[in-house]
């Protein structure tokens, strides 16, 4: 079993970021685009040469710049999945697996049965469906037996039910063999079921990392509260969990149990908790902004109200309210109307 | 790679000087064959003189495509994958001879390798003569082609990407491996297309040949050069002898040229 350990600096790319992985565990990277997601895979898999910085996977270590080792590529055993299959398209599915040096004919059968892939060993990759090269992708990394599994979004590209199945084959492989990966995702799903722990990137810069519950439940991060559906207002916290808004709003809220008076504190409360109003509601202990629309989004039987984005850059406030209310308040974007929240709903985190 | 099945329309105008581009290059081949004198075509072209530069035409093509092959897919994979700066100030010099006129190639030749040449003052004194034998004519051919089929290698390597290179580094592969199991099959396509446009540069190579190696027959006389020589003495024999070369050329570029041409990205999904 192998943990892998990160921590490096690429300065052409404002790159500055430590993390690690313990063994047999998922690793989730989320981040907005040129966070800095792909460019740690790449220096884990010896692709990008770190300005300061040290890789290591389990005891060994691959880069460490104060010492000038940087193990070549072929030599570090990190498998790397990528959008793309990538699959060679002059060889068979099967010679394709049995490609890397520690691989076989015996080792690609093997894996092309692990990934639900058995009867397509002697196509040709032009012959698959994404979603089954994909899985060939896969079984070819994993037949080379590495170390830590690399993932830079692998069901980006596929279609719902092949994504779905390919899915459902990662979650087997990873958990059952106790490897190590790194998932980059933009997708909540894969973070629901493939990973254990969660770190959200944001220009170079880790924004925050915890267990794939918290970052879901209580996200810190505006990446984070954006991707798990949270609204998110940061700002200064005081002993009753009141926050203060730099631009002077005050949130009522409870207070969380890592909450620190005095300290950057973050409000959270879930968009379904949101009422929205033409005009400004009236003596109730309620947490009431006025917002402009920014835009109105279905989903499902729900619609989502999301506001202009707040004064300090963060997402814009989104309230989830039902078709008939859309319909009663007759909301269009640019209309000022007001956002309501009962204090209960409110809990104030510190925010890293 | 789906494709739009006509083109969207191009203004109608522009179908006449198309057209009178392509009898530009149609009508001479066609003057050619009229002028042609049919009875005597078979003796004329299977006369001694013939045959022979058109062997040598053949084997020192063969030859110079060889080490085309041989230097110039090394040279197009650095020039794609490397982003030296020396690597970079390189490249308009090794492509120079595109657009150099080939008797400029061949006196260029002849100061490098010629007897009281750059390399061939050593050479000479070592015993190794090269100017006005069979290797000049190959040393002549493969000057001028070379630029040809590493160009085109370079922009397949280009278009292929090094993605294929990673991953299979990522798999434990050795450089000396990707080369060999990842790199050239997928250049294969490239790498035909780029020796048959080699092979048909040195087939018609002429000026260079003649300044660096001369015209001896047997030996250097190619037949491009058995062609200018016999346009002098026996005009007939020349024309026959052009439309062979004609000949043996479309062979080349129609038979293998296009259709691999085309090919070139023959691997990517249909």
């Amino acid at each position: 079993m192998t943990g892998v350990a990160l921590q490096a600096v690429v300065e052409n790319r404002g790159f500055d970021i430590e993390f690690d992985v313990a063994a047999g565990q998922v690793l989730a990277v989320l981040g907005p685009n040129g966070a800095g997601k792909s460019t740690a895979l790449h220096v884990i898999a010896g692709l990008v040469h770190p300005d300061r910085g040290v890789v290591r996977v389990g005891q060994r270590v691959l880069t460490d710049t104060a010492a000038r080792v940087h193990i070549a590529t072929h030599d570090r055993r990190v498998g790397l999945l990528l959008q793309d299959p990538l699959l060679f398209p002059h060889l068979t599915v099967t010679r394709n697996v049995a490609f890397a040096p520690r691989s076989s004919r015996a080792a690609a059968a093997h894996w092309l049965a692990e990934v639900d892939a058995a009867e397509l060993g002697d196509r040709m990759p032009r012959q698959l469906s994404g979603g089954q090269a994909q899985r060939v992708a896969l079984a070819r990394a994993l037949a080379a037996e590495p170390d830590v599994l690399l993932l830079d979004e692998p069901l980006a590209g596929l279609d719902v039910a092949a994504a779905t199945a390919m899915r459902k084959v990662l979650r087997r492989v990873l958990a059952r063999d106790d490897r190590s990966a790194v998932l980059i995702t933009h997708d909540l799903l894969d973070v629901l079921t493939l990973a254990d722990r969660v770190l959200v990137l944001e220009a170079g810069r880790i924004a925050e990392s915890g267990s794939a519950a918290t970052v879901l439940t209580t996200p810190r991060s505006r990446f984070g509260a954006r991707f798990a559906g949270v609204n998110l207002v940061g700002g200064t916290a005081d002993a009753d969990g009141e926050l203060t808004t730099r631009w002077g709003t005050i949130w009522h809220g409870s207070p969380g149990p890592d909450m620190v008076a005095g300290e950057s504190a973050v409000a959270l409360f879930n968009p379904a908790a949101v009422a929205v109003y033409r005009d400004k509601p009236r003596g109730s202990p309620r947490n009431t902004v006025e917002v402009t629309v920014a835009e109105l989004d279905s989903r499902g039987s729900v619609i989502r109200v999301r506001a202009d984005e707040q004064p300090d850059g963060a997402p814009g406030l989104a309230a989830d309210i039902t078709a008939e209310s859309a319909a009663d308040l007759r909301l269009a974007p640019g209309d000022r109307v007001y956002f309501s929240v009962k204090a209960q709903e409110v809990t104030v985190h510190l925010s890293p | 790679m789906q494709r739009v099945a006509t083109s969207a329309g191009l203004p109608r105008w522009i179908y006449i000087p198309a057209a009178v581009g392509a009898l530009f290059v149609v009508v001479p081949l066609i003057a050619v064959a009229a002028k042609v004198d049919w009875p005597h075509f078979w003796s004329l072209i299977t006369s001694k003189s013939s045959t022979t530069a058109l062997m040598l035409s053949l084997e020192t093509a063969a030859a110079s495509t060889a080490l085309c092959v041989l230097l110039g897919v090394p040279m197009a994979l650095v020039l794609a994958r490397s982003n030296a700066r020396l690597v970079r100030l390189a490249r308009p010099l090794i492509l120079l001879p595109l657009v150099l006129p080939p008797v400029v190639g061949g006196i260029a030749l002849l100061y490098a390798f010629g007897r009281l040449g750059l390399i061939g003052e050593y050479l000479n004194a070592a015993g190794i003569q090269i100017a006005f034998t069979t290797t000049a004519v190959v040393l002549a051919q493969t000057f001028v082609s070379l630029p040809f089929l590493v160009i085109a290698l370079e922009g397949a390597a280009r278009t292929a990407g090094a993605d294929y290179e990673v991953v299979a580094a990522t798999l434990g592969a050795r450089p000396t491996t990707v080369w060999w199991r990842v790199t050239l099959p997928l250049l294969a396509p490239g790498l035909i297309s780029g020796a048959v446009l080699a092979f048909a540069r040195s087939l018609g190579e002429f000026g260079a040949t003649l300044t660096f190696a001369g015209s001896r027959e047997g030996v250097t006389r190619t037949l491009p050069l058995e062609i200018y020589l016999q346009r002098e003495s026996d005009a007939d024999a020349a024309v026959a002898l052009s439309l062979l070369l004609v000949a043996v050329a479309a062979v080349v570029v129609v038979g293998l040229g296009s259709r691999q041409l085309r090919a070139a990205n023959a691997w990517s999904p249909t």
